[in-house]
């Protein structure tokens, strides 16, 4: 998200401490709402303003592929990201705090669900106009969302239980293709699968078993994987999931049925903006319950000390069968989406360069955390959207800050965070008085 | 209850050709403290080991409750009534003092997975229970104050009592205490004697320990096994150990025969 208050405040050296705790004392509901106006502002005097300062068009993305395509343009560029970003999100959350603590603590007195609900409507509101803008955006948000599931199911496995696992793109095309056929065989006219055979009405409505159902099979998948590999501990899961990896790759390249190497298109449209938002907060939020439980927390024990999980009667088999399983549905979720999304899968995109991409983000952002798969996905989905005209050069780049990341930060940038939605809900008001 | 609670009959183990445990014979769970000495090497912890589950003996057999429980994982032992600590403290690195008592309540748990994945009103009630619970034993051991804490960062004395603490939250009905006062100093040594005491007597425990510091097994224990070369070579109440010169011979090699 927009969180430029804080580079503005380590620029402005004497008045860093002032910003630092104006702005710690803003509640998540003060950000959201900064965040909206600023999309909104951007919305209704964006394309005005970007032909004032001689951009061509709206910077799609905080004007980093201008900048690196034409260097002339970046104090342009530079200066509408402040105008249209930066200025407005930091002056409504500084005139909104007071009020936007007041309410979040009258939201947090209500049930649970409202509040977060409350959040979630603002979030994609924001997001979704932040997209409307373009297409492009568009499709770089859904990717991006559907990053998150990838890196955040990963890190389920390779994170909390601290195995490694390289099948996650194997599961994904498993999703993707079983979602494909389920609705290019239902609901579309298709010279392999015949005529429309249910009503194209219902289609939106079946896609979600569509997806469930890819995520189930892509977990019985996965239960070829747990069941040789976890007998013991050891490098056994990474060879028999890369393994697993190629199977899967070279099995859809033969299988004529889905076209094989050509790739399966014409899915219908039904991974819209609104549908993969849901999907990514179901996701994030059945994740995290997973791993705040003491179910869940079995995993960090499995992972730190296998003996003494056991021996506090921990069932360490069963423990890693069914995370390595419900991390697999959620890949296998996310590659339906995916699969709806571009409308067009074929069984090389779900190779080692995949797998490398989402490993990258799980350690970029950060191991045994929620938030770190965010960031993890999210930086590494928009850094390679941005450094796009670079070319060859972006994939000097982007490892070239993996190794840093890892240098400094071995465990990944917000690595073993807890996200607990309570507390992030809070509103903030001990903190201490201004001067 | 007539038939102790751990019986071990003829239990031998190999470590490739090396005999580590020979004949080794046990009853305990009638609500002692034992011991179990015996110099380095002499077998101790993989006598442990085998009743945990963690090695399979080679001959005999370990009776729970009169049930046969070779081959069992160790999971299962632990969740019929067998809790251990180890000698150098296997604490989860990474998880903080209340999670680590948490998660000794697993096999309790009755929520199913569908419950920790969608947060459901059972849930929360059940991991309330679990917290409650949790709470209680870190009061016991006098560590509630550090529940927050990342056991990493705890003072030695302190990480001892969180493995104590875990321990105990698998709801024992016998405890095995690997070497509990290793590494202490007086001050912690006291205090870990007396939180032995009170588990004993406040929650009926059977005990076995073992234990180099002949201050504590004299203090604590009633019965007293000696082991050395995997084999047991006297057994007995404190005085008759003391002065048995087989034990003697043991600890401080055969001086006489010299």
């Amino acid at each position: 998200m927009e969180r430029g208050s804080g580079a503005r405040g380590e620029r402005v050296r004497p008045a860093g401490r002032y910003f630092r705790t104006t702005f710690s004392r803003v509640p998540l509901l003060g950000w959201l709402a900064g965040i909206l106006i600023a999309v909104t502002l951007e919305r209704l005097a964006g394309p005005p303003l970007a032909l004032a300062l001689g951009l061509q068009k709206v910077p799609v993305l905080f004007g980093f592929v201008i900048m690196l395509k034409k260097p002339a343009l970046i104090p342009s560029a530079v200066l509408y990201v402040l105008l249209i970003y930066v200025v407005p999100t930091a002056v409504v959350t500084r005139l909104s705090t007071s009020a936007a603590n007041r309410l979040a603590g009258r939201l947090v007195r209500l049930p649970m669900a409202i509040p977060v609900a409350v959040h979630l409507a603002l979030l994609y509101a924001a997001l979704h106009l932040w997209a409307g803008i373009s297409d492009y955006r568009v499709l770089v948000l859904r990717l991006t969302l559907i990053a998150v599931m990838v890196t955040l199911s990963l890190n389920v496995i390779n994170g909390y239980m601290g195995e490694f696992s390289c099948s996650h793109p194997g599961f994904m095309a498993i999703g993707a293709y079983f979602a494909s056929v389920f609705t290019v065989g239902l609901f579309v006219n298709d010279q392999f699968f015949g005529a429309v055979f249910l009503p194209q009405a219902w289609g939106p409505f079946l896609f979600p078993v569509a997806l469930i159902l890819g995520g189930f099979v892509a977990s019985f998948g996965a239960l070829a994987v747990a069941i040789p590999s976890f007998r013991t501990r050891g490098d056994y899961l990474a060879i028999i999931s890369l393994a697993f990896l190629f199977i899967v790759k070279s099995l859809i390249e033969n299988l004529e049925f889905v076209r094989g190497p050509r790739g399966l298109s014409g899915q219908p449209d039904y991974a819209d903006l609104p549908t993969v938002f849901l999907w990514t907060v179901l996701c994030v939020w059945s994740i995290n319950n997973f791993v705040r439980s003491t179910v869940g927390k079995a995993l960090n024990a499995v992972r730190d000390n296998e003996m003494a999980a056991g021996a506090m009667t921990v069932d360490t088999r069963r423990t890693k069968i069914v995370a390595f399983l419900f991390a697999a549905f959620w890949a296998g979720v996310a590659g339906g989406l995916f699969a709806h999304v571009l409308r067009y899968v074929n069984p090389s995109t779900f190779g080692i360069q995949k797998l490398a991409e989402v490993l990258a983000m799980v350690y970029f952002g950060g191991l045994n955390s929620v938030y770190g798969s965010i960031v993890g996905a999210v930086s590494i989905s928009l850094l390679g959207e941005a450094l796009r005209p670079l070319e060859i050069f972006k994939w000097i780049i982007i490892p070239l800050l993996l190794i840093l990341v890892m240098i400094y930060r071995p465990t990944g940038l917000v690595a073993f965070k807890d996200l607990d939605v309570t507390a992030l809900l809070q509103p903030k008001r001990n903190t201490e008085e201004e001067a | 209850m007539t038939a102790p609670f751990l019986r071990v009959r003829n239990m031998s183990h190999d470590f490739g050709g090396l005999r580590a445990v020979r004949d080794y014979n046990l009853e305990a769970g009638s609500g002692q403290i034992r011991g179990l000495i015996g110099p380095n090497g002499a077998g101790k912890t993989t006598i442990f080991n085998l009743i945990t589950g963690i090695y399979q003996p080679t001959e005999g057999e370990i009776l729970i409750d009169g049930r046969n429980i070779n081959g069992l994982p160790s999971h299962r032992i632990a969740s019929l009534g067998v809790s251990r600590t180890f000698q150098n403290l296997l604490l989860w690195r990474h998880m903080t003092v209340i999670e680590h008592v948490k998660l000794a309540h697993y096999s309790k748990i009755r929520y199913g997975l569908f419950a920790a994945f969608f947060g459901t009103p059972g849930y929360h009630r059940e991991e309330a229970e679990i917290e409650e619970k949790a709470g209680r034993l870190l009061d016991m051991m006098g560590i509630r104050h550090l529940a927050d804490q990342v056991v990493l960062n705890l003072p030695y004395g302190a990480q001892r009592r969180v493995e104590m603490a875990r321990a105990l939250a698998t709801e024992p009905r016998i405890l095995l205490l690997d070497e509990p006062t290793a590494g202490m100093n007086p001050e912690e040594l006291a205090q870990i004697m007396e939180i032995i005491r009170r588990v004993h007597g406040e929650l009926g425990l059977s005990i076995l320990l073992i234990e180099h510091r002949m201050k504590v097994v004299m203090e604590l224990c009633s019965i007293i096994q000696t082991l050395d070369f995997g084999a047991v070579i006297a057994e007995g109440t404190p005085e008759e150990i003391q002065n048995d010169p087989r034990v003697i011979d043991a600890y401080l090699g055969k001086e006489r025969a010299t």
